[in-house]
C-alpha cells in the first residue's frame, strides 16, 4: 500500500489545518471493488455472513433505490454524486479476537488515543478483564465499517440489555431484527434510506427489555477511515414497555480531499411508557476553508412512539460535514406520547446544512417541542426545515416550535422553512422564529471586560445555544461547547 | 420554455384549451402542465379541480347583468369606479379619477409563477394607469365581474405611481357561475409614493380565483395591501413584492374566511433587495366546516439588504373537526444585520374565553361570533382607512 507517502502528505496538510481530528490510520483493509450493483449487495451480505432473509431485504431496497431519484428540494448545492465511483465495503483485515492489548493492531490503538479514548478504555475495547467497573459509559467503537470491539457487554447482558453491532444482531437475534428493522424507516422511504438499506455495513443494535432502565449511557464513536468508502450505518434501538435508554453518538473524521458520501439510517421504537434519548455530536470533516473536500451527510433518523406515554428525544449538535441533510423525526402514535427535538447547527466556511425535524401527531394528547438554533458564518448556508402535522385523531395535541438563527458575517445565509399542517381543531400549534446577528452591545460588553473577540463570540454563541446544550448528557455538553468555538474559529475579526 | 407548444403534449383538457386560445392570440403558453402537489409552491393547492374543463373565452357581459351583480356588492359610495365584466371594460359604468392618466406600460413578466404564466398567455387588457408625481388620486374602486359556465378571464392591470403619488385601490372581484378569474396586477410604486391596495375576493362559490400581484417599490415608497379571501371554490391570492431601493416598505396583510369544501390560499413573497427596508405581514384564517386554508409567506433578504426589518405573523382558527390549515412561513436570509421574525399559531377557540362570556349570559353562538371577530380584528385594524375597514366588515358578513 502506498499509504505511507499519503499519510505523510496528510500530516503535512494537517499542520496547516485547524481540523483537530483530521488524521488517517494506516491499517490493512479488505476493500470491495468500486461500484454499486446487485453483486455489490450480494457481496456485502455474504461477507457479513447474513441469512437469506437479510439479503432479500437488501435486494428489495436496492431495486427500489434504482427506481428512485435523488431529492433536490433541500437548500444545498453540490456536484452530482457518482454512486458508482465509491467502495461500498471496507473492513480491517480480520485477525482472531485480541486476547490482550498487545494483540490489538497498534495503529488502531493510536486512533483511539487521538480520539481521546482513555487508555483503560482502550484496554476495555480490547477485552482486558477487571477494568469494567471503572467506566460509566459503554463504547461501541465503529472503526470504519465494522465494529472492532464492544465493551460492557457483560454488565449490559446482566440487565438484559442487548447492545451490539447490528451485523451480530442479525445473526444472533434475527427474530428481533426481523420484527423491527425497516418498520420505522421503510426500505423505500427515501433515496438515501433505500441506498442505506441496500448496502449498510454496520451500526448498532440496542434492545432494552420491559421495565429495564439501561444501567449506563450507550455511545458509539463513528469514524470514516478508508479512502473512497462510503459510510452506511444502520442503527436500531428498541425500548420495550417502561424501558429507558440514553444513547450518545459522536463522530470525528480524518481529513481527506474528495467528498465522501455518508448515508445513515437510525430507527427508534418506543413502546408503552418507554423513553429513548438520542444525542448526537456530529463533527465530520467539513472541507477546507475554500470548501474543498468534506463529508456529504445524508441521514434519515426517525423514531416512533408506539406505546402510550412513550417519549423520544433527539438532541443534536451539528458542526461538521460539507453538507448536512438530516431531519430526525418523531411519529407520535401512542396516546399521550412526547417528541422532542433540540438542535444546534453551526456552519462555517462553505458548509451547507439543511436540517430540522418532523413531528407527526397521530394520537390524542401527544406533545412535541422543537428548539432549533442555527448559526451561520463565513460563506455557509444553513436551513431549518421542519414539519409539524396534526392528524385528525390528534385531539388536544400540542406543539411548540422555536427556531432562532444567528448570522456571523455578511456572506452567509440562514433560512427557516417550517411546514405547519393541522387537521384537528383541538390541536394547538405555536411556532416562532427569529433571525439576528450578535449585537454590538453584547460584543462590546464582553470586550470591555478583557475577552478577545473570538472568546466573546464563543461565549455569546454558547449562550445562544444554552437551551439545547443543557439537553446533552454532561460529557457531551462539554465537548459540544468546545466544538462550537472551534467551528467558528476565523469567522470574526 | 420557448417555441410553440404542441397540443398533443398535453392530455389535460384545460391546458389544451389554454394553449389553443393562446395560439389564437398569437401568444404561447410557456409552461406546460398544471401544478400538482409535487410542485412545491402548489403542494397545498393542487389545481386538479380545473384540469378536466376546456375553459373558453367568456362572452361580454351586458350592462344589465353587470348592474344586477353590482347591486349585490358592498361598494364605496365615493371615488371613481372602473367596472370590468367577463374581462372587458364596461365603459358606461366606469370612470377613472380625474388626476389619473391612461398609460401604456410594459412591465417584465414574472417567470415561474403559474398564475402569471397563464395570464401572460391569455391576457386581456385591464386597468393601465399612471398617477402623476406628487398627486393624490384618492380612491379608485375596481370591480371585476364574471358570469358564465366553464369560461375564464385573464385581466392584466398595470398601475404606476410616480414619485410622491398616492392612490387607494379598492379591488373587488365577484361573479356568478363556474369560471376562472385569473387577474394580474403589475404595480410600480415610485419614490415616496404610496399605494393602498384593499382587495375583496368574493367570487362565486364554484369559481376558481388565481390572482397574482407583483409590486416593485422604490425608495421610501410603500405598498400597503390587505386581502380578504372569502369566496371561490379554490382561490389563491399571490403577491410578489420587491423592495428594490432603500427604506421601501411593504404590508401584505390578509384575512381568509373559509367554509364548505372550499380552499383559500394566500401566498406571498416579500423580497428585500435593498437596505433599510421594512415589511409587515399579519394573516388570519378562520376555518369552518370542511374548509381548507393555506398560507405560504416567504421573506427573502438579499445580501445587500442590510438593516432589514421584517415581521410576519400568521394565525389560524379551526372551528370544526373537518377544517384544515396548511401553513408555511419561510425566511431566506443572506444579510447579517437584520431583524426578521415570524410567528404562527394554529388552534381552536379558547374554552376559557367562551366560558367567561357564557357565564356573563351571552348565548353560545354570540360568544363564538364575538371571539372570532376579536381574532380577526388585529388584521382588519391594519387597514388604515376607517371607511374601507367598515366596508370590509360589512362585506365579510354580507
Amino acid at each position: 500500500m502506498p499509504a505511507v507517502t499519503e499519510t505523510r502528505e496528510t500530516v503535512e496538510k494537517l499542520a496547516k489545518s485547524s481540523y483537530e481530528w483530521g488524521f488517517e490510520t494506516d491499517i490493512e483493509m479488505d476493500i470491495a471493488p468500486k461500484g454499486l450493483n446487485e453483486e455489490t449487495v450480494r457481496l456485502i451480505s455474504e461477507r457479513k455472513g447474513e441469512p437469506q432473509w437479510m439479503l432479500d431485504w437488501r435486494l428489495k431496497a436496492f431495486r427500489a433505490w434504482l427506481e428512485m431519484e435523488e431529492p433536490t428540494w433541500a437548500h444545498i448545492h453540490h456536484p452530482p454524486i457518482d454512486y458508482q465511483d465509491a467502495h461500498y465495503f471496507a473492513q480491517p483485515k480480520k485477525k482472531p479476537g485480541p486476547k490482550s492489548l498487545d494483540e490489538v493492531d497498534p495503529e488502531l490503538l493510536k486512533t483511539y488515543a487521538k480520539l481521546g479514548i482513555p487508555l483503560h478504555e482502550q484496554a476495555l475495547l480490547a477485552g482486558v478483564e477487571g477494568a469494567e467497573e471503572r467506566l460509566p459509559v459503554a463504547v461501541d467503537a465503529v472503526f470504519d465499517s465494522v465494529s472492532v470491539a464492544t465493551t460492557f457487554r457483560k454488565t449490559l447482558a446482566e440487565a438484559g440489555v442487548i447492545f451490539c453491532p447490528i451485523s451480530d444482531a442479525i445473526r444472533e437475534h434475527p427474530e428481533l431484527v426481523q420484527k423491527y428493522l425497516g418498520t420505522v424507516v421503510p426500505v423505500a422511504d427515501n433515496f438515501f434510506a433505500a441506498l442505506n438499506s441496500a448496502v449498510f455495513t454496520d451500526g448498532s443494535f440496542v434492545y432494552i427489555p420491559e421495565g429495564v432502565r439501561c444501567p449506563m449511557e450507550l455511545s458509539t464513536y463513528f469514524r470514516i477511515n478508508a479512502r473512497n468508502t462510503g459510510q452506511f450505518e444502520r442503527t436500531l434501538i428498541i425500548a420495550e414497555d417502561r424501558a429507558t435508554v440514553s444513547y450518545l453518538e459522536g463522530c470525528t473524521a480524518p481529513q481527506r480531499d474528495e467528498n465522501q458520501l455518508h448515508a445513515a439510517v437510525v430507527e427508534l421504537v418506543a413502546m408503552e411508557d418507554a423513553s429513548i434519548k438520542y444525542s448526537t455530536v456530529q463533527n465530520w470533516y467539513p472541507g477546507d476553508d475554500e470548501g474543498r473536500g468534506g463529508i456529504y451527510n445524508f441521514v434519515t433518523k426517525r423514531g416512533i412512539c408506539r406505546g402510550a406515554r412513550s417519549k423520544i428525544s433527539w438532541t443534536q449538535v451539528e458542526t461538521g460535514s460539507a453538507i448536512t441533510w438530516k431531519y430526525p423525526s418523531c411519529v407520535l402514535a401512542g396516546e399521550g406520547s412526547v417528541g422532542e427535538f433540540y438542535s444546534v447547527a453551526v456552519t462555517n466556511n462553505h458548509q451547507q446544512a439543511d436540517t430540522g425535524t418532523k413531528m407527526i401527531h397521530l394520537a390524542p394528547n401527544t406533545r412535541s417541542t422543537i428548539i432549533a438554533k442555527t448559526i451561520s458564518a463565513g460563506h455557509s448556508d444553513s436551513t431549518y426545515r421542519g414539519l409539524v402535522r396534526m392528524q385528525p385523531k390528534a385531539r388536544n395535541a400540542r406543539n411548540f416550535t422555536q427556531c432562532d438563527s444567528l448570522l456571523i458575517g455578511d456572506q452567509c445565509g440562514a433560512h427557516t422553512v417550517p411546514y405547519i399542517e393541522s387537521r384537528n381543531m383541538t390541536a394547538r400549534v405555536e411556532h416562532e422564529a427569529t433571525t439576528s446577528k450578535i449585537s454590538e452591545d453584547q460584543l462590546f460588553y464582553c470586550r470591555s471586560r478583557g475577552l478577545s473577540e473570538e472568546d466573546a463570540v464563543g461565549l455569546i454563541v454558547n449562550g445562544f445555544c444554552r437551551e439545547v446544550l443543557k439537553e446533552l448528557p454532561m460529557e457531551f455538553a462539554v465537548e459540544a461547547q468546545k466544538l462550537l468555538q472551534i467551528s467558528l474559529e476565523g469567522s470574526v475579526g | 420554455m420557448s417555441g410553440t407548444p404542441t397540443v398533443t403534449q398535453n392530455a389535460v383538457p384545460a391546458l389544451e384549451a389554454f394553449v389553443a386560445r393562446a395560439a389564437g392570440q398569437g401568444a404561447a403558453l410557456a409552461d406546460t402542465g398544471l401544478p400538482t402537489r409535487r410542485v412545491e409552491a402548489w403542494r397545498y393547492t393542487p389545481l386538479r379541480s380545473i384540469a378536466d374543463t376546456a375553459w373558453q373565452k367568456a362572452v361580454p357581459l351586458s350592462t344589465e347583468t353587470a348592474t344586477a351583480l353590482l347591486d349585490r356588492l358592498v361598494l364605496p359610495e365615493t371615488g371613481a369606479r372602473m367596472v370590468y365584466g367577463n374581462g372587458q371594460l364596461l365603459s358606461t359604468l366606469s370612470a377613472l379619477p380625474e388626476t389619473v392618466r391612461q398609460a401604456s406600460e410594459n412591465v417584465s413578466p414574472l417567470k415561474g409563477v403559474f398564475s402569471a404564466t397563464l395570464n401572460t398567455a391569455l391576457g386581456e387588457r385591464g386597468l393601465d394607469i399612471r398617477v402623476p408625481a406628487g398627486t393624490d388620486a384618492g380612491l379608485l374602486t375596481l370591480v371585476s365581474l364574471s358570469d358564465g359556465q366553464d369560461v375564464s378571464t385573464h385581466l392584466q392591470h398595470r398601475i404606476v405611481l410616480e414619485d410622491g403619488a398616492s392612490l387607494t385601490l379598492y379591488d373587488v372581484s365577484a361573479g356568478e357561475g363556474r369560471y376562472i378569474a385569473n387577474p394580474r396586477f403589475d404595480i410600480v410604486v415610485g419614490k415616496g409614493a404610496t399605494l393602498r391596495h384593499v382587495k375583496v375576493q368574493r367570487e362565486s362559490l364554484t369559481a376558481t380565483h388565481l390572482a397574482i400581484v407583483s409590486a416593485d417599490v422604490a425608495e421610501k415608497g410603500e405598498y400597503d395591501s390587505f386581502t380578504l379571501n372569502q369566496g371561490s371554490s379554490l382561490a389563491r391570492h399571490e403577491a410578489v413584492v420587491t423592495l428594490g431601493a432603500p427604506h421601501a416598505m411593504a404590508h401584505v396583510n390578509g384575512v381568509q374566511i373559509v367554509d364548505g369544501q372550499r380552499l383559500n390560499d394566500l401566498t406571498s413573497m416579500i423580497h428585500h433587495a435593498a437596505p433599510d427596508g421594512s415589511s409587515r405581514q399579519t394573516v388570519k384564517t378562520v376555518l369552518s366546516e370542511a374548509g381548507q386554508g393555506v398560507f405560504q409567506g416567504k421573506i427573502l433578504v438579499d445580501r445587500v439588504a442590510q438593516k432589514t426589518d421584517g415581521y410576519q405573523m400568521n394565525q389560524a382558527l379551526l372551528l370544526s373537526e373537518k377544517a384544515q390549515i396548511n401553513s408555511k412561513p419561510e425566511l431566506e436570509i443572506y444579510a447579517d444585520d437584520v431583524k426578521c421574525s415570524h410567528g404562527a399559531t394554529v388552534g381552536a377557540l379558547d374554552d376559557e374565553q367562551l366560558f367567561y362570556l357564557r357565564s356573563r349570559g351571552i348565548a353560545e353562538a354570540d360568544a363564538r361570533d364575538m371571539l372570532v371577530r376579536a381574532f380577526l380584528i388585529d388584521a382588519l385594524d391594519l387597514v388604515s382607512d376607517e371607511g374601507l375597514r367598515d366596508l370590509l366588515l360589512r362585506s365579510m358578513t354580507s
